[in-house]
């Protein structure tokens, strides 16, 4: 049996075999200089997930296994009761179900994980409710109303303006107070730092989601809002740091052992008008509020084994009946999460060789 | 016995191009959102997991009707290495075709997040949650991609060869132009 003949070929001439050589050459190259652009190779002003994280990580130093952000912090364990106010909204089952469980973990907001409790004002709560469907709802919250900057552009300026000086290891004094000369829409955030002091207690803190999302209901209807969990009979804001370093996990598993912490989730749906896409902005004047449930916290575990360690808290990550909104910021942490994700992912064992103390 | 066809069979013809747009479009897709912190991250992240689930079924369905079919033979003038590399790169296409909508089914399941097609479409877990098996697999479904990049490069390089410089009726095998 033989096989097909090939078809007559008359020789091509040394001009056609280099022009058809050539075609194939453009062709090949062109597909792959596509390639190289998308990537990121052929286009290096581009912000790219791992600018961000590598940001981070000039900042704070690269410490193994921790998250580049946030990095100190303690899992929690509990309960979210839903109330009845957010089902005409959404057809989340997280809303229509009683009760979802939920992993949480409440941090400060440094790529530090030895960070004094007492160096910044803000305080983080991060949230996973884990739907019976299987779907899941993740959100990373902070105890200040707005973010300081609308852009991922502009927070890669901010984390610049804070990166140490190779001379001094320290940052330029000026350049923080030139990055906010140069961001007006940092306002808002600067007024509420200017009040805020850093907490004694995870407690005692309200968190804010800082984006807009959607609420959608089984009609497709969709509802803005930006959400907010308020602590309940919990002791009143104002005291200030207490001495020592690393008081609010100490603190937090006091009070667990004294009974559930609960939260409030509060649901501000948007009034025409409200920005949608710029979580430095505020929404001001009078907001209709809903009561969406209650978050119980019943537990609490060191992070470097804890159930929280290995979520990633990406906000992209909504069960059905509730939508991202246009924001960039939320594309923007979703890309650098799983950037950071991956580092650490890789790095698990070198939590158990931290050092206990905290380092100055 | 029957003589060998000429062509690719008119179903492989079809898969083999719809998956080739599916392909490069998912290599577009992949590095594109790997390297954006732009909405365009979100909205390729949507678009890359149906779509990695769509090629994983069409990949299956081709493997079926790449061993019920005939497939043309190579010229028998071809180069005993350039046969080899057809055979090994063919090889190499369908692995990595199989195994990177695997890998990334895979690595969201050990990441322990939810495996969403769409808003409420959702894949069971591949695996149990992991970290450092995901951060294995997101890793090797990078570098694979990478990989499978290069194959399809070299095969469309090998492929106009044939059409232009050897004109031996390979590419036309599959082109279907050939009289």
């Amino acid at each position: 049996m033989l096989d097909h003949p090939s078809p007559p070929r008359p020789a091509l001439s040394t001009a056609s075999l280099v022009v058809r050589l050539a075609a194939i050459g453009v062709v090949v190259a062109g597909l792959a200089a596509a390639f190289a652009y998308v990537n990121g190779t052929l286009d290096p002003q581009r912000l790219r997930p791992k600018t961000l994280v590598n940001a981070l990580e000039t900042n704070n130093g690269v410490h193994p296994g921790y998250r580049r952000n946030h990095a100190k912090g303690v899992c929690v364990a509990g309960y979210f009761q839903s109330s009845a106010e957010a089902r005409a909204y959404s057809s989340a089952e997280v809303f229509s179900e009683a009760k979802t469980p939920l992993i949480g973990r409440f941090a400060l907001p440094s790529g530090n994980p030895y960070a004094p409790d007492s160096s910044v004002p803000i305080r983080s709560f991060a949230v996973q409710f884990s739907q019976a469907n299987g779907q899941q709802w993740r959100t990373g919250m902070n105890s200040m109303p707005v973010f300081p900057v609308g852009t991922p552009e502009a927070f890669y300026q901010l984390l610049k303006a804070g990166a140490p000086d190779p001379a001094t290891g320290k940052p330029n004094p000026a350049n923080m107070p030139a990055f906010f000369a140069a961001h007006p829409e940092a306002a808002p955030f600067l007024a509420w730092v200017k009040t805020a002091k850093p907490s004694a207690s995870y407690a005692t803190e309200t968190y804010n989601g800082i984006n807009a999302f959607y609420l959608v209901n089984g009609e497709g209807k969709r509802q803005a809002v930006r959400w907010a969990v308020v602590p309940q009979s919990q002791d009143a804001v104002g005291d200030t740091a207490v001495d020592g370093s690393d008081f609010l996990e100490k603190d937090l598993v006091q009070r667990l052992a004294a009974g559930p912490l609960r939260w409030q989730l509060n649901m501000t749906l948007a009034n025409p008008g409200d920005v949608l896409d710029d979580a430095s902005k505020p929404w001001s004047g009078p907001h209709t509020v809903l009561n969406a449930g209650t978050l119980v916290v019943q537990s609490s575990q060191p992070q470097a084994d804890g159930d929280c360690r290995d979520i990633n808290f990406d906000p992209l990550i909504l069960p059905s009946g509730i939508q991202a909104s246009n924001d960039p910021l939320l594309a923007a942490r979703s890309a650098a999460y799983a950037s950071s994700y991956l580092r650490r992912a890789g790095e698990v064992s070198p939590l158990h060789h931290a050092p206990q103390e905290s380092k100055p | 016995m029957k003589a060998s066809p000429q062509l690719f069979a008119p179903l492989a013809r079809l898969l083999h191009w719809l998956m080739a747009l599916m392909v490069i479009a998912m290599l577009f897709i992949g590095a594109g959102l790997a390297a954006s912190v732009s909405e365009r991250h979100a909205w390729l992240i949507q678009l890359h997991k149906p779509l990695g689930i769509a090629i994983l079924a069409l990949v299956i369905v081709r493997l079926v009707v790449r061993f019920s079919t005939q497939q043309p033979p190579l010229p028998q003038d071809l180069p005993q290495w350039q046969v080899l590399a057809a055979k090994a790169s063919h090889l190499m296409l369908y692995g990595l075709m199989l195994a990177l909508p695997l890998l990334g089914w895979a690595m969201i399941s050990a990441a322990g997040d939810p495996v969403m097609l769409s808003s409420s479409v959702r894949l069971p877990a591949l695996v149990e949650a992991n970290a450092p098996l995901f951060a294995l697999l997101r890793k090797a479904h990078g570098y694979l991609a990478y990989l499978l990049f290069l194959t399809v490069l070299v095969h469309l390089a090998a492929a106009l060869f044939h059409g232009l410089i050897r004109r031996d009726g390979v590419l036309q095998s599959m082109t279907g132009t050939k009289d």
